[in-house]
């Protein structure tokens, strides 16, 4: 097993225990770092392909990640100033409560 | 002369200062507003005393600006850009001293204002075909939102029709010289817009180039005239516009469009203008008595007042197309005349009746006798009305006789038909003055609930303001030479003699 | 003191009332002395100085005298004026300002309690500076200016009582009528300018009133093979035919009565409506250019004589059937101005001339003769209610007698007897037909029949209303006038006998008078002496002998012959004619232009602004004007889709990414099962 294919196996686990936990959590907070696992197992992927791609462009991979990385951190920001406006609204964080914007 | 530019520059600056000056307060705003257009007109005049009438534009000021396209900024004056800056000035200061009751984002009015009319300045000094299209966009853009602002009846609707129409009769004027342009490079000449580059140009167009060019331009610039049948935009929106824009509106931005006609499509395109003078004649003559008949049966005063600008510009456009020395100098001192005209009656409808009364329906108006309640207003607009129908001692008398002197001399008939279109204004003026100002039957009394709510009194600034206008209409009919003495000097120069001869060099 | 006026100065005549009427303006409402004293000095300034011109025009009866000025360059051309004293010009001077003064006079009385008074006296002036335009107007443009003025001025005066709502459209009626008379007058003007370059009369040769100019006119042929001179003429005299009431545009004229009586004495007696006769008068080489001509259709004057045949004769007959003092002599206005322009036509305009000037004054002298019965009678004005009123008022019956004598032409004492001979002796030598002559003979009995019907319902008989019972004579500043002018209306005929006819020939430029015996043409003189005593029998049978009883009591004529007297009252129906025509027809055509602005080029532009809307422009009104029902259900179903996707959207965040997961596995499999391509 090369390098590489170790390094997808390990990313798509870390996928899955995201989306897993994602799905199956009822609690805001709880979901958000479900989906932050899901962002880093996609980071890894994007790493793993620089690193053992026939000629890696220097810094390509890093930067992208880096990028991702920023933009997670926002998105995290957001997420939890949302989760804090929920639970101002209906005292507290489950998610299934949570279904107002339905069309 | 060579400060004549400033006018420019400065009513742009004083835009910038009322706008700051507003967020103080509105007076101040409408003190800086009124300094800057008095200082415009003050360097009108003081260029207008030394200035000597010669054939062709004498030059201002002469900047590459962008050298790769041949576009330069230049400006220039002659007679005519000189009679009609001065009008410009007039209706400037005229149109401030009648806002000054605007209290609502004063700040913002009066720098649309000065906007407007520094456009409007630009376009009247600009020698470079593509200077001027700029600055006559930028005198279009104001107009919008001083209507659908501080404007009344109907007021998005007014401006977006008068706007749509502005910016139509703009692309078709910008085709056309971007056509011209482009066939001047085609035929061998350096690229540029300068007016006399263009005509030197044009002068090896072929027959089908100078008729489709002349087309474009010519129409372009005659929508904002009031060309019948596109002149619909205009009532509508003197009826929405607030009094000062409908001054402006009528005073001088009419005025644009028939400029445009003179300065730019008639000196260009003279074998254009040979082939399509009887349209244009006739669809003048027609403009001038159709547009006379609908204001007879109008109810609401001020779209009577809309309608005659529209008859008395088409004497402008018959007389630009008529296209000879009598004609054309008689456009320009028609165009003087009915701008200043044209600005006292707004000032009296817009201003002093409906600012009061809050009607505008001749039925509503005729119930009060506004000669008692009004009499300075009821003065000076039976004045107006007599300069309106062409009484000798206006100067709307001595400018339609010259033009029909002109036209008599092209056509018996055309001269005839417009003759006509003068006894329908007088038709049409009467009525409104009787129905307006004298239709009370009541003798003394007042109507009880008018003796219990007087009309605010006349303010010193509409006094000003009216008599400003009256001192000018009457200056100009008793001493038309006045104006005449530049107009006629300028169309000697060879750009205008090519159009006066109709295009055989 | 001799006094001499030239033409240089010859502007100071009207210039003098016209600064009186600016300072009328200028003085405050309560100004009342101020404006009727600036007003009256300036009246009586202007008859010295036209005094003076008349001395110096006698003294050389034949010179046109002219001061011309450069006013503005048209073009290559100038637009040029100028000031001329001639005979013509001088006397007529004289008699407008002799005239004014007196009228003006006699409205301090008459307007003395008018709320408005300072107004009326400014407007006054500015009529009487304009009348004093025409006549000293070297320019045909100069006189259209004045001419112009004139008619704004007598707009402000006939609608001054404009809260009567018959005032105010009598102003606008006269204004608009007399208009439509200026527009051929204007078309003639520039006309005239094109052919010959210039508007002025006399030029040291140059003039179009001068042999080179009238020449050339004459020679050249236009439409309908006219003589360019007669096509001219004939445009003027649109504009003369207008201002003084000819047929057809006679209509303003006695409409314009509900004007204060001073006024209607200052228009319809020496201003205004002889204005016309004076224009043609003045152009009168123009209008005769073509006299030598032969093979042309027609020639100007003769149109001009028929025209006033026609309104001399139908002044008349409407005269007879009106009952309102002021309408009566309206329309003998309208009789006598067709006189003067009959006289015109066949040729004598100095005929014309002098009945204008005897008529002026014994008109006036009517006039107001009429205003001060009016103002004793409490503003009565219907003479089948006034009667009995030679008593109390002696001094206005003794005056309004000789003016009605006068007027009807009893012979040899009166004025109006030896102008009126003049015009009938000039058609009875004229040429071409004797048709104006007879309309002359008959306007003659008709004349003075409707007058004796006048004054013996006005002032015999008993009073036949309560104000006609409690009159008193006026005060002396309205009686003095009527003196003055009755003085005048007997002593000027004396000016222009057969005998001596002094006017004629120094209107003509003649230093020398040739008389001729009173009993040439004596046939003539015979036979209308002996028309007007039958008009005044007649009228003495009808109307004297058997004074109306009480005011309701039937006309004598009107029993004999109710039709024809209900038409002629009607006055002959002119203005329903035009009303069911002409202002029909203007109705129509602005609803029409109206409807069009609305419908058509407003739908156009309707239409223009959907276009934009397709170009992007978003427009509420073009939005909901451009949906159709296709379109319409088009967009219903999309809404109705729409709603079924949206329950897809439950709210569950965990639904929704339950579905992310879903589709990122579906994708996982097709790229894995795709061979990962």
């Amino acid at each position: 097993m090369s390098p590489l294919q170790v390094c997808l196996l390990f990313s798509s686990a870390l996928f899955c225990i995201g989306l897993v936990g994602a799905l199956s959590r009822s609690n805001a907070i709880l979901v958000l770092l479900g989906i932050e696992l899901m962002l880093n197992a996609a980071n890894l992927n994007f790493i793993a392909f620089w690193r053992y791609s026939p000629a890696p462009a220097v810094g390509t991979g890093v930067l992208f990640v880096i990028f991702s990385i920023a933009v997670a951190a926002a998105e995290a920001a957001v997420g939890l100033a949302l989760v804090i406006a929920i639970y101002r609204h209906q005292k507290n964080i489950r998610l299934q409560e949570a279904n107002r914007l339905k069309g | 002369m060579n400060a004549l530019p400033c006018t420019i520059y400065l009513s742009f600056v004083g835009a910038l200062l009322a706008l700051a000056a507003g967020m103080r307060s509105a007076a101040t705003a409408r003190v800086v507003a009124l300094l800057t257009a008095l200082t415009g007109f003050g360097v009108a005049l003081s260029a207008a005393a030394h200035f000597v009438p010669g054939p062709g534009l004498q030059n201002l000021i002469n900047l590459p600006w962008i050298p790769d396209l041949g576009i330069r900024y230049h400006l220039a004056a002659d007679g005519i850009s000189l009679t009609l800056i001065l009008l410009t000035g007039i209706a400037a200061v005229a149109g401030i001293l009648f806002s000054w009751n605007i209290e609502e984002r004063a700040g913002e009015f009066f720098a649309l204002f000065l906007t407007l009319i520094g456009g409007v300045y630009g376009v009247f000094l600009s020698a470079d075909a593509f200077t001027l299209f700029v600055f006559y966009e930028i005198a279009i853009v104001p107009k919008y939102f001083l209507i659908a602002n501080w404007g009344s009846t109907n007021r998005e609707y007014g401006a977006m029709k008068l706007v749509l129409y502005s910016f139509a009769g703009s692309a078709l004027v910008l085709a056309g010289l971007l056509w011209a342009y482009a066939a001047g490079v085609a035929h061998g000449f350096a690229p540029s817009f300068a007016l006399h580059d263009l005509a030197t140009a044009a002068t090896h167009f072929t027959r089908g180039e100078q008729l489709g060019m002349f087309a474009l331009v010519f129409l372009g610039f005659a929508v904002l005239a009031g060309l019948f049948p596109f002149h619909t935009w205009a009532p509508t929106g003197h009826v929405a516009a607030p009094t000062a824009a409908s001054m402006l509106l009528a005073g001088v931005v009419m005025k644009l469009g028939a400029y445009g006609c003179l300065r730019v499509a008639m000196p260009l395109f003279p074998v254009g203008l040979e082939y399509w003078q009887p349209v244009i004649a006739w669809l003048a003559i027609i403009g001038i008595i159709y547009a006379g008949l609908v204001a007879l049966v109008q109810d609401d005063f001020k779209f009577v007042i809309g309608y005659s600008s529209v008859s008395h510009m088409g004497f402008v456009l018959l007389g630009l197309a008529v296209a000879n020395a009598q004609a054309v100098s008689g456009a320009v001192l028609q165009m003087f005349s009915h701008g200043v005209i044209a600005g006292l009656l707004f000032a009296v409808v817009g201003r002093m009746v409906y600012e009061r009364t809050h009607t505008r329906k001749l039925a509503d108006l005729r119930a009060l006798p506004l000669h008692r309640l009004m009499p300075f207003a009821a003065l000076t607009f039976v004045l107006a009305g007599l300069a309106s129908m062409g009484l000798p001692g206006f100067s709307g008398f001595p400018a339609e006789l010259t033009i029909l002197i002109g036209t008599w001399k092209t056509s018996p008939l055309w001269a005839t038909f417009a003759a006509v279109g003068v006894l329908v204004a007088a038709a049409f003026t009467l009525r409104v003055i009787q129905v307006s100002f004298f239709g009370s039957s009541d003798r003394t009394s007042l109507p009880a609930d008018a003796a219990a709510h007087p009309l605010p009194p006349i303010t010193w600034a509409e006094r000003a303001g009216a008599m400003l206008l009256i001192a000018a209409t009457v200056y100009v009919g008793l001493k038309p030479d006045v104006l005449l003495q530049w107009i006629n000097p300028a169309l000697q120069s060879p750009l205008f003699q090519a159009a006066l001869r109709g295009g055989t060099p | 003191m001799k006094m001499t006026l030239s033409a240089q100065h010859l502007w100071l005549i009207p210039a003098l009332p016209l600064l009186a009427a600016a300072l009328g303006a200028l003085t405050p409402r309560s100004g009342r002395t101020p404006a009727a004293g600036a007003a009256i000095g300036a009246m009586v300034l202007s008859f010295l100085l036209s005094c003076g011109a008349l001395a110096t025009a006698l003294a050389h009866p034949a010179a046109h005298a002219t001061a011309n000025f450069t006013w503005f360059a048209v073009g290559d051309g100038a637009v040029r004026l100028g000031w001329l004293l001639d005979p013509l010009t001088a006397f007529m001077c004289v008699m407008v300002s002799f005239v004014s003064t007196l009228i003006f006079i006699f409205s301090l009385g008459y307007m003395k309690d008018d709320a408005n008074f300072k107004q009326f006296f400014c407007f006054l002036s500015l009529f009487a500076a304009a009348m004093l335009g025409i006549l000293v107007a070297n320019s045909l443009l100069l006189l259209f200016v004045s001419w112009e003025l004139v008619g704004l001025a007598s707009y402000l005066l006939i609608g001054f009582w404009f809260h009567k709502p018959e005032a105010a459209a009598a102003a606008k009626k006269a204004f608009i009528v007399t208009r439509i008379g200026d527009l051929g007058f204007l078309l003639g003007i520039l006309w005239l300018y094109d052919s010959t370059g210039s508007l002025l009369f006399y030029d040291n040769g140059a003039g179009v009133l001068e042999p080179t100019a009238l020449g050339g006119l004459a020679a050249q042929t236009t439409l309908c093979g006219l003589a360019l001179s007669t096509a001219i003429g004939l445009l003027i005299f649109c504009g003369a035919a207008g201002k003084s009431g000819q047929f057809p545009l006679h209509v303003w004229l006695p409409d314009a009565m509900e004007g204060p009586t001073p006024v209607s004495a200052l228009i319809h007696a020496a201003t205004m409506v002889a204005a016309g006769v004076f224009l043609i008068a003045r152009v009168y080489p123009l209008m005769a250019a073509d006299q030598l001509l032969a093979g042309v259709p027609v020639h100007a004057l003769t149109v001009v004589a028929f025209i006033g045949a026609i309104t001399a004769l139908l002044g008349a007959l409407i005269a007879v059937a009106q009952n309102d003092i002021k309408r009566v002599l309206a329309f003998s206005t309208v009789s006598q101005l067709g006189y003067m322009m009959l006289a015109l036509g066949v040729g004598s305009w100095v005929a014309a001339v002098f009945h204008l000037l005897t008529h002026a004054f014994f008109k006036a002298l009517l006039f107001l003769g009429a205003g001060s019965v009016i103002h004793a009678a409490h503003h009565e004005q219907d003479i089948r209610k006034l009667g009995g009123l030679s008593q109390p008022l002696r001094v206005t019956f003794a005056t309004f007698a000789i003016g009605m004598m006068a007027l009807a032409g009893v012979p040899f004492l009166f004025s109006g007897f030896w102008s009126k001979e003049a015009i009938l002796h000039a058609a009875h030598e004229w040429e071409v037909s004797h048709l104006p002559l007879f309309a002359g003979l008959a306007a003659v009995v008709l004349t003075a029949f409707y007058m004796t019907r006048l004054v013996a319902e006005t002032f015999f008989g008993k009073a036949r209303s309560h104000a006609a019972e409690h009159v008193h004579e006026n005060s002396a500043v309205m009686t003095v006038p009527l003196v003055l002018l009755a003085v005048c209306a007997i002593a000027l005929g004396f000016l222009g006998t057969p005998a001596f006819p002094w006017l004629q020939a120094r209107l003509l430029g003649e230093t020398e008078v040739h008389g001729h015996s009173l009993l040439d043409g004596s046939g003539l003189m015979l036979g209308s002496i002996v028309l007007v005593a039958l008009g005044l029998g007649a009228g003495w049978a009808v109307y004297w002998r058997t004074p109306r009883a009480k005011d309701t009591s039937p006309d004598p004529l009107a029993s004999a012959a109710p039709a024809t007297i209900a038409f002629l009252g009607a006055r002959m129906k002119f203005d329903e004619l035009y009303a069911a025509t002409l202002g029909r027809l203007n109705t129509f055509l602005a609803a029409f232009a109206d409807f069009l602005d609305h419908w058509v080029w407003g739908g156009a532009v309707n239409f223009l602004a959907l276009l934009g809307e397709f170009s992007g422009t978003v427009n509420r009104e073009a939005d909901e004007g451009g949906l159709n029902a296709g379109f319409d259900a088009t967009s219903e179903k999309l809404r109705q889709t729409g709603q079924a996707y949206s329950h897809a959207q439950t709210g569950g965040t965990h639904g929704y990414l339950r579905t992310v997961a879903i589709g990122f596995v579906v994708l996982v499999l097709l790229v894995m099962l795709g061979g990962g391509r």
